[in-house]
């Protein structure tokens, strides 16, 4: 149930923090969703929605050290 | 798709399954408290790829599977009234009351409908000002927020024909039961890690040191699940017990505090009954007594309907490690998705109903 799946946001609307919403885009398929927990948010952000809610702005520099981390799992191996 | 699909990869895949296989020298029990998780850990196989010293025990971590029946037979009481739109995610209307579940009462007449957030619940309130429109709300602290900013918005703008039934769970005291437990067989925790991108995991940093047990906060993608593992099993080979996030791309520690502010506000934390395990201390979200006009338990009059759990089900021990649903005698015979006896054979996060859709035992 806590499904949650990532997708970039293309267009923002709405003043109030609470009612803003983000038009987003989950590769080619756009649905309007509450940025109310992300004030932050801003367009080409890619977040994690659940529910209709965006709840996390993916941290692209952490995917990438973590993508790297796996890259060098053989070189970690041999540190075992 | 960005962002999952690298986290897909067959070759990372086997380079950590062969990492692993190295670390690993003694068996371990590890137990993940996520139905995304546990799904993904029988749909690709995971528990069959890694070591056999390393037993996978899925806990309770999908909250259609421990919502109470109790519950559900408010639900029902509620649904069944004149005049009510019942507004409910899917994965719910199968899940068997004490007489029948919501989808028999849908066909049987009552205005039940599945939304994808309390939000399109509260936009049909606005829509049907002559009719009551609930929302029934359950779910992990993941889910929680959704209904809180439904329910503040109810408030904010006089939506008086909306209100909630909440049966909202909080993982940290379900985790800290098993523990506790004289049964307990688990050595190792993967962490839930969506409901971490909300709460954080502060909160699980006692519960590390007190147990001395790892938790690698994880996420859902094979490789994800794969890591986490082999974070958690490094941890429990060098004797270490602490809290890793192997979801960092998602997760900080700190979790997102608007949301967790709106869940201060609406909600209070309560006892709640857990399907299959009874009632644990501090671990459900009730509505505050601010927001009680919205709550559909008091505007329905049904908060003093009991109900008694059946006792043919063994649910309670899957949940807890003490059963591999394959060892009960009703798995995949008297027990299947189309009949189930009890919530875990019925949402397709259930450990029951990942093991039939799955595994082969049933053709």
């Amino acid at each position: 149930m806590c499904l949650a799946v990532p997708g970039k946001i293309i267009t923002i609307s709405g003043e109030d923090p609470l009612s803003r919403m983000g038009h987003i885009d989950f590769s080619g398929i756009k649905k309007e969703i509450s940025l109310a927990y992300l004030p932050e948010a801003e367009i080409n952000n890619y977040v994690i929605v659940h529910a209709g809610f965006a709840i996390s702005i993916i941290d692209e520099d952490e995917a990438r050290e973590s993508l790297k981390a796996f890259q060098q799992l053989d070189q970690f191996e041999d540190e075992l | 798709m960005k962002f999952v699909d690298e986290y897909r990869d067959s070759a990372t895949a086997k380079k950590l399954l062969k990492a692993i296989d190295k670390v690993t020298t003694q068996p371990w029990n590890i137990m993940e408290v996520c139905g995304g998780q546990t799904h993904s850990i029988i749909k690709h196989g995971i528990d069959q790829l890694i070591p056999s010293a390393i037993n996978l025990i899925h806990g309770p971590g999908c909250p259609v599977c421990v919502t109470p029946l109790q519950a559900i037979d408010k639900a029902l009481e509620i649904a069944k009234q004149a005049n009510i739109i019942f507004c409910s995610f899917g994965d719910m209307l199968r899940v068997p009351g004490s007489e029948q579940d919501l989808l028999a009462l849908k066909a049987q007449g009552a205005d039940i409908r599945v939304v994808y957030s309390p939000l399109d619940a509260l936009k049909l309130a606005q829509q049907n000002t002559d009719k009551q429109v609930v929302f029934f709300a359950v779910g992990f602290e993941t889910t929680a927020p959704t209904v809180a900013l439904a329910v503040y918005q109810a408030k904010r703008q006089q939506i008086n024909n909306f209100s909630a039934l909440v049966s909202h769970v909080r993982v940290p005291p379900v985790m800290q039961q098993l523990l506790s437990s004289k049964d307990n067989k688990v050595q190792g925790f993967l962490g839930a890690g969506h409901v971490c991108t909300i709460m954080g995991y502060h909160e699980y940093l006692p519960i590390a040191a007190q147990y001395h047990i790892p938790i690698v906060i994880t996420g859902f993608e094979p490789v994800d699940i794969l890591q986490g593992l082999y974070l958690c099993i490094k941890q429990l080979e060098q004797g270490k017990s602490e809290v890793e996030n192997q979801y960092s791309r998602v997760v900080n520690q700190q979790g997102n505090q608007p949301a967790q502010q709106l869940l201060k506000q609406v909600f209070k934390v309560v006892d709640q009954n857990w399907r299959g395990l009874g009632e644990i201390p501090q671990s459900g979200l009730a509505l505050s007594d601010e927001y009680a006009q919205w709550n559909a338990e008091q505007r329905f009059l049904v908060a003093t309907i009991k109900t008694q759990e059946p006792k043919n089900c063994r649910s309670g021990e899957v949940l807890q490690g003490l059963l591999k649903p394959e060892g009960c005698a009703e798995f995949a015979k008297s027990c299947t998705p189309e009949h189930p006896l009890g919530a875990t054979m019925v949402s397709s996060e259930g450990a029951c109903a990942a093991y039939y859709h799955y595994r082969s035992h049933h053709v």
